[in-house]
């Protein structure tokens, strides 16, 4: 029997053989549609919040951008960028034009403006909610490419498939978060990518296209500020290395000059590449490459040691003198500004904290936790390290950098939580060598086992075992072994999708407008409270309301409400935001004449007694304050405090009881039963019964209060007459 | 509270000086009953009269007088008649705006015209059904959210009519609640919520006498601003219909403070004047309803279907004080079959004018019918009268976009719910355009795709990297033809083994010989063949990485070819000899193990190979 079969697998061998082309062809087949399937895969498990709510835009930004891109779409780009918006910011408004990265805006409005030149009429709204998942899919074409770049093909691929649902980055690229990063993480791999291209094969035109990545990177997102200083790290790494090439040299020239010119041409950017403290690192590298090349070609023309090391020494002296000197002049002298708060914030984790409660008060921007590693990257946590190993293993031009950029994105990553989405592409293409090196290894034990048998069958067993004993020992029991690693990352690896999967589902994919919880019988109960309210202003308001509230609603209200705002998450002027947050903070009448001062007509609240929201101003109160006394020193922390302990109840301060945030939000409160069993009053969000239960209000009136209580609003009253 | 007789005085001296001019003699109207139906926001009159000709000559026309500021709200008006003692199956009878000499200018005129003259002393039971709109005035104008809507309703007591009437009554129904206040005379009554005047006896003609009530009236005033009704039909099987609606609450201004703890706690006493929803009442067919606003979908509705009708309860984001407003949209889709039909030639659409919301008043109705792209001749009837334009729009694939018929009518009321049709001429093969768009663009894009693949597409022939390319294309074809003559070597090594395999078990060393003779002869000829490839190889300048292995392949090749002959004459030999199996195997042990070896190393170097 053995035999026979023996016998036919090897007449079948010259038939199999003669296959080959067409196996190499079936590789590309299933190569090309395992992408074809990871890029729907990447777009539609994206597309949760759509079927489960609704095709909306979610979160806070995401509205602004929104309204902007209407507004790009209904003017042209010319007025676009001349665009003054009276609407936020009042009285002073916002140049929006050059303010912001128009590169999303100008995206959307061009794939908007495409599908309608194919006789496509979708609204500007669908192609915001989709932006991003069509970004995350292209995404992982180009992270199969930069696999491919820096291993092989098939780490490409595994890459492709890990970024595809990596809930990192699925966290800011679902269907309707249309948001700047949903492009710019696009932007950024795309941008590394060409750049790593372009030093592995030093051809001009790659580095030109890199240039082109940068300046959409540039006109997307703030965070291009993280490619200008890791490439000249990288480049300053190779220099150190003894790597220095003229691939490199001709790659980041070319990169960097004109990378840093088509930056210029983004308004809010302006001449930042020149001016700006964090962009000398690159200038810095860009010119010590010029150095190097000319200590190169001397070294090249003297041909005498001792005379070039004469030389090495006085040139570096001039060299390393006349930088520090530019340097020292241009800061002292104001040319050369000097490094912002967010950048300070990054490179020193406690520096927000102390400096700028603005920056510390966002979820977003606090240190990350374990948790939300291990939640955001699951296995590829453990995956990272073991692919570390590997790049170091084959080190070259390529696995240099990514390793580079893993190592400083992890560690920025551990500095604020929005960060972990920078990470997540290096992250999952370090995992991906890993997962693709040991697969390969595992497959070809494997392989190799299963043929000699076959050489050597119809021999007896001793010369069986001989003859393997001579190919390379083998650890027992290897073939096992191989199979059944094979086994455990395949296990590893599917528990990682159905992770992504519940991750995305549960935790990434509400539109946090609409809320919804579970109801006592199992049922979804929605809250959708804020539109409630935001549809309330739009409708029956004066159009020229100024509507007061935390900074935090500001974008919503004037993209849903269409309605002028004080503050917006702009967050540009912080005495503004300041002055806002000392009148939530003081006595009515205080407050009331700060109103007056800023032509408030409403004033609007966000309140989760009823509801058990803990996401409302209350909660948020401290930092109103923090931020208030910031820059009014009249308001002091510690008067809402009892023993440095924050309270609504009975024992909260005097001042706290009193004022306006604590009376617009729990006005009439007193009477309400929230909760079966506990007294009237009693808030379901800080478990307590209120302490001013009888709150009366002089100067404003309740104008409008939200099905669930979650928003407020409250109509200023005009002055009394003087009589 | 006394509301502003303004109204009643005004007509009053109007009236007193009434021109004797305008008096009809012909007719007397021998009763007239008056029912008012004050219950909801748009009010109805019902006035039965009969009209007895008193001259010689037949009658064809009947005249029927308002007041100018009745007139101006008056929204519908209708008259069914019957001839004859009792009263039989009436007829609608034609009814249009006349202006007859001599009137006074505060009138208006409507004229009935009967089917067939009424002939002396002939009986007519005419009905007229009328109902206006903004003839309820809140009053106070402004309320607190607690308060209850007060309105004040005036007309006249007496019939106002260009002819004289014998007997008369006029009852109003009140939606039931408080009356604040109504106007008395001597034959009036309140019984329960309804109050009568009358009955009244010969009166001339042109009586007035004003009636003013002041009543409480919190039925829902749901006034739509504008509503834009859009119908697209798709000879795909579906007629969509879409309607975007602009409601305000038309009654009392809310004034002072919305307060949500009070109108949680008693909505129908704290909010009594507001409305939270809306019945709207939609075709039973009706399928893939969705309601929405210009922010996203409002989760608020609920929605019962069963076989006659599918009923929709919208209710808005917020509840509705007064004056405040909100816009939505809700769109449905109707199968084909059931509003769409042909006759000669033509098709036609037939389907409702209003809105299927209950009780409410549009101000601005704009009914927009989206016709195929492609339709023609188009024609419209409709039963009342309609400013009328035609649009083009733009939607999914369109080339020359969609034909739009455009219908605007102001002041309409669920009374003109009824059915118009539009026609038009549309071929069914235009339905096939758009496929076929879609399928010659992805066949095109497949084209250009292949097209792509096959063209040349470098702009210089002669180039470095070119030339490079074309070199390593034959590079890689040689090393193929290569790869495929190892093969067919390692083929032979099979047979060979196969062979031995065979001698062990049979113990024939004659096929075994010519085994070995035929595998000798195979090898030489693709030693052969091997040749003129490996020169070819060996001149390219591309294949510098690869010929070291190419080179390598070969000897450990040939090697194995020596070895592998060696062992099998060896066995052979062996079993001439008659030795016993266990010695065959010790003798070739060292040559097999280098057998598998180089076989090991030939197959990894071809598999290297094959990676390239």
């Amino acid at each position: 029997m053995a035999a026979a079969s023996a016998a036919t697998t090897s007449a079948l061998e010259p038939l199999l053989r003669s296959l080959r082309l067409k196996t190499k062809q079936q590789e590309l087949l299933l190569r090309v549609s395992a992408l074809a399937l990871i890029y729907v895969l990447a777009f539609a498990v994206r597309l949760f919040s759509v079927l489960r709510y609704e095709s909306m835009i979610h979160e806070f930004d995401p509205y602004f951008n929104y309204r902007t891109t209407l507004y790009l779409t209904e003017h042209g780009y010319g007025e676009f960028w001349n665009w003054f918006d009276s609407e936020s910011w009042y009285p002073l408004g916002r140049v929006v034009g050059g303010t912001l990265f128009p590169g999303l805006m100008v995206t959307a409005a061009l794939l908007h403006r495409l599908l309608h030149a194919l006789s496509l009429a979708v609204h500007i709204r669908e192609v915001c909610v989709l932006t991003a998942p069509f970004f995350a899919a292209n995404t992982t074409l180009v992270a199969y490419a930069f696999g491919r770049e820096i291993w092989d093909s098939g780490a490409g691929l595994v890459a492709a498939a890990l970024i595809a649902v990596c809930p990192g980055y699925i966290s800011r690229s679902v269907a309707g978060s249309y948001d700047n990063e949903g492009v710019a993480i696009f932007a950024l791999l795309l941008t590394f990518y060409l750049f790593v291209r372009a030093v592995n094969t030093g051809s001009l035109a790659w580095a030109l296209a890199s240039a082109f990545g940068y300046f959409y990177m540039v006109s997307a997102w703030g965070g291009y500020v993280f490619i200008i200083n890791l490439l000249p790290l990288y480049v300053l790494v190779l220099l150190v290395t003894g790597r220095y090439s003229q691939r490199l040299y001709v790659a980041y020239n070319c990169m960097y000059i004109l990378g840093m010119l088509l930056g210029m041409q983004i308004r809010f950017v302006g001449f930042q590449h020149v001016q700006s403290g964090e962009h000398m690192a690159a200038m810095g590298v860009f010119f010590l490459l010029q150095v190097f090349f000319f200590l190169d070609w001397v070294k090249y023309m003297l041909n005498d040691v001792k005379l070039f090391k004469s030389f090495l020494r006085i040139t570096l002296t001039c060299v390393i003198t006349v930088g520090t000197l530019a340097l020292g002049i241009g800061t002292a002298s104001g040319y050369i500004s000097p490094w912002t708060g967010r950048f300070y914030s990054l490179l020193d984790p406690t520096y927000a904290k102390d400096h700028i409660p603005i920056i510390a008060s966002v979820s977003e921007h606090q240190p990350t936790a374990w948790s939300s590693f291990m939640f955001d990257f699951h296995i590829l946590l453990f995956l990272f390290p073991a692919g570390l190993y590997f790049c170091f293993k084959r080190l070259s031009d390529a696995t240099i950098f990514i390793v580079m950029y893993g190592l400083t994105s992890m560690y920025f990553a551990g500095v604020m939580v929005r960060l972990i989405l920078v990470a997540a592409p290096a992250v999952c293409l370090i995992s991906a060598i890993a997962v693709s090196a040991t697969m390969k290894n595992l497959t070809t034990l494997i392989r190799t086992k299963s043929k000699s048998p076959q050489t050597t069958s119809g021999k007896a067993t001793g010369s069986k075992a001989a003859a393997k004993g001579a190919v390379d020992q083998p650890l027992p029991f290897q073939h096992n072994v191989a199979i059944a690693l094979l086994l455990g990352a395949f296990y590893l690896l599917s528990r990682y999708a159905i992770h992504c999967t519940w991750v995305t589902s549960e935790a990434y994919s509400s539109p946090s407008i609409v809320l919804s919880a579970r109801g006592h019988n199992g049922g979804r109960v929605i809250f959708d409270d804020y539109r409630e309210a935001y549809y309330w202003l739009r409708q029956n308001t004066p159009t020229d309301a100024k509507i007061m509230s935390w900074w935090d609603y500001g974008y919503q209200i004037t993209a849903m409400g269409n309605r002028t705002v004080i503050v917006d998450n702009n967050t540009w002027n912080n005495t503004h935001i300041a002055t806002v947050g000392r009148a939530m903070s003081s006595y009515e009448d205080e407050a009331y004449e700060i109103m007056q001062s800023l032509d408030v007509n409403y004033v609007l609240v966000v309140f989760g007694g009823v509801t058990g929201y803990s996401s409302d101003d209350i909660n948020k109160f401290l930092w109103m304050v923090r931020i208030g006394g910031g820059v009014f020193p009249v308001i002091k922390e510690p008067d809402y405090l009892v023993n440095g302990e924050y309270r609504v109840d009975k024992g909260a301060s005097h001042k706290m009881l009193n004022c306006l945030m604590y009376k617009l939000c729990y006005y009439r409160f007193g009477e309400l039963t929230t909760e079966y069993g506990k007294p009237p009053g009693y808030d379901r969000v800080r478990g307590v019964e209120i302490g001013n239960k009888d709150v009366k209000l002089e100067y404003l009136e309740e104008a409008f209060t939200t099905s669930n209580w979650i928003v407020r609003i409250y109509k200023v009253k005009p002055p009394k007459n003087r009589s | 509270m006394a509301p502003p007789p303004r109204l009643a005085a005004l007509l009053l001296l109007l009236l007193a000086g009434a021109s004797a001019s305008a008096v009809r003699a012909d007719l007397v109207i021998s009763r007239a009953d008056r029912k008012v139906d004050l219950t909801s926001h748009i009010v109805r009159v019902l006035t039965s009269l009969k009209v007895e000709n008193v001259v010689s000559e037949p009658v064809s026309k009947v005249l029927l007088a308002f007041p100018n500021i009745q007139a101006k709200n008056l929204a519908a008006i209708r008259a069914f008649g019957t001839e004859g003692k009792v009263k039989g199956p009436s007829v609608v009878l034609p009814i249009e705006t006349v202006q007859p000499s001599g009137v006074p200018p505060e009138l208006t005129f409507f004229s009935v015209s009967l089917h067939k003259p009424l002939q002396k002393g002939k009986i007519l039971h005419l009905d007229v059904l009328t109902v206006f709109t903004h003839s309820l005035q809140p009053f106070p104008e402004e309320i607190t959210q607690a308060e209850s809507q007060l309105v004040v309703f005036q007309d006249s007591s007496h019939y106002l009519s260009p002819y004289p009437v014998k007997v008369q009554t006029l009852s109003i129904r009140l939606p039931g609640g408080r009356v604040e206040s109504y106007t008395k005379y001597a034959n009036t009554k309140l019984v329960d919520s309804e109050l009568k005047y009358g009955p009244f006896e010969d009166l001339p003609p042109f009586s007035y006498s004003p009636v003013i009530v002041h009543f409480e009236n919190n039925n829902p005033f749901a006034v739509a601003k504008e509503l834009v009704r859009e119908i697209e039909i798709s000879h795909w099987g579906n007629v969509q219909i879409t309607e975007h609606y602009n409601i305000a609450h038309g009654g009392a201004r809310l004034k002072g403070e919305f307060s949500r703890i009070d109108y949680q706690s008693r909505p129908y006493v704290r909010g009594v004047s507001s409305f939270r929803h809306l019945i709207a009442r939609l075709p039973p067919t009706a399928h893939s309803i969705c309601y929405r606003d210009e922010i996203g979908n409002i989760s608020t509705s609920h929605l019962w279907s069963d076989s006659k009708k599918t009923q929709l309860e919208i209710e808005p984001r917020f509840p509705l004080f007064g004056g405040w407003q909100t816009t939505f949209t809700i769109g449905y889709g109707l199968p084909l079959q059931d509003f769409v039909f042909t006759s000669d030639g033509k098709r036609f659409l037939n389907i409702t004018f209003g809105s299927p919301v209950e009780e409410i008043l549009i101000e601005k109705l704009i009914v927009k019918v989206v016709l195929p792209e492609g339709s023609k001749d188009i024609d419209v009837s409709v039963p009342f009268p309609t400013k009328q334009w035609q649009e083009v729009k733009y939607s999914h694939l369109d080339i020359a976009g969609r034909p739009v018929l455009v219908l605007e009518k102001p002041d309409v009321i669920p009374e003109h719910n009824l059915h118009f049709q539009v026609y038009y001429k549309f071929s069914n093969i235009s339905l096939l355009i758009e496929p076929m768009m879609l399928i010659t663009g992805f066949f095109l894009l497949f084209v250009a795709c292949i097209a792509y693949m096959h063209t040349d597409m470098s702009i210089s022939k002669n180039s470095p990297s070119y030339l490079a390319k074309l070199q390593w294309d034959e590079v890689q074809a040689t090393v193929q033809q290569i790869q495929s003559i190892f093969g067919q070597c390692l083929a032979v090594h099979d047979k060979l083994e196969v062979s031995l395999h065979d001698l062990s078990r049979t113990g024939d060393t004659k096929s075994c010989k010519a085994a070995r003779k035929a595998a000798d002869a195979q090898f030489k000829e693709l030693a052969k063949e091997l040749k003129p490839l490996l020169i070819s190889l060996q001149s390219s300048t591309q294949s510098y990485q690869i010929w070291p292995k190419v080179e390598d392949l070969v000897a450990k090749e040939r090697e194995m070819q020596e070895k592998l002959m060696a062992r099998h004459s060896t066995v052979v030999d062996s079993f001439e000899k008659k030795l016993r199996g266990q010695d065959i195997e010790n003798r070739i042990a060292s040559q097999q193990q280098k057998i598998t070896v180089l076989r090991q190393e030939v197959e990894s170097l071809l598999e290297y190979l094959s990676e390239i």
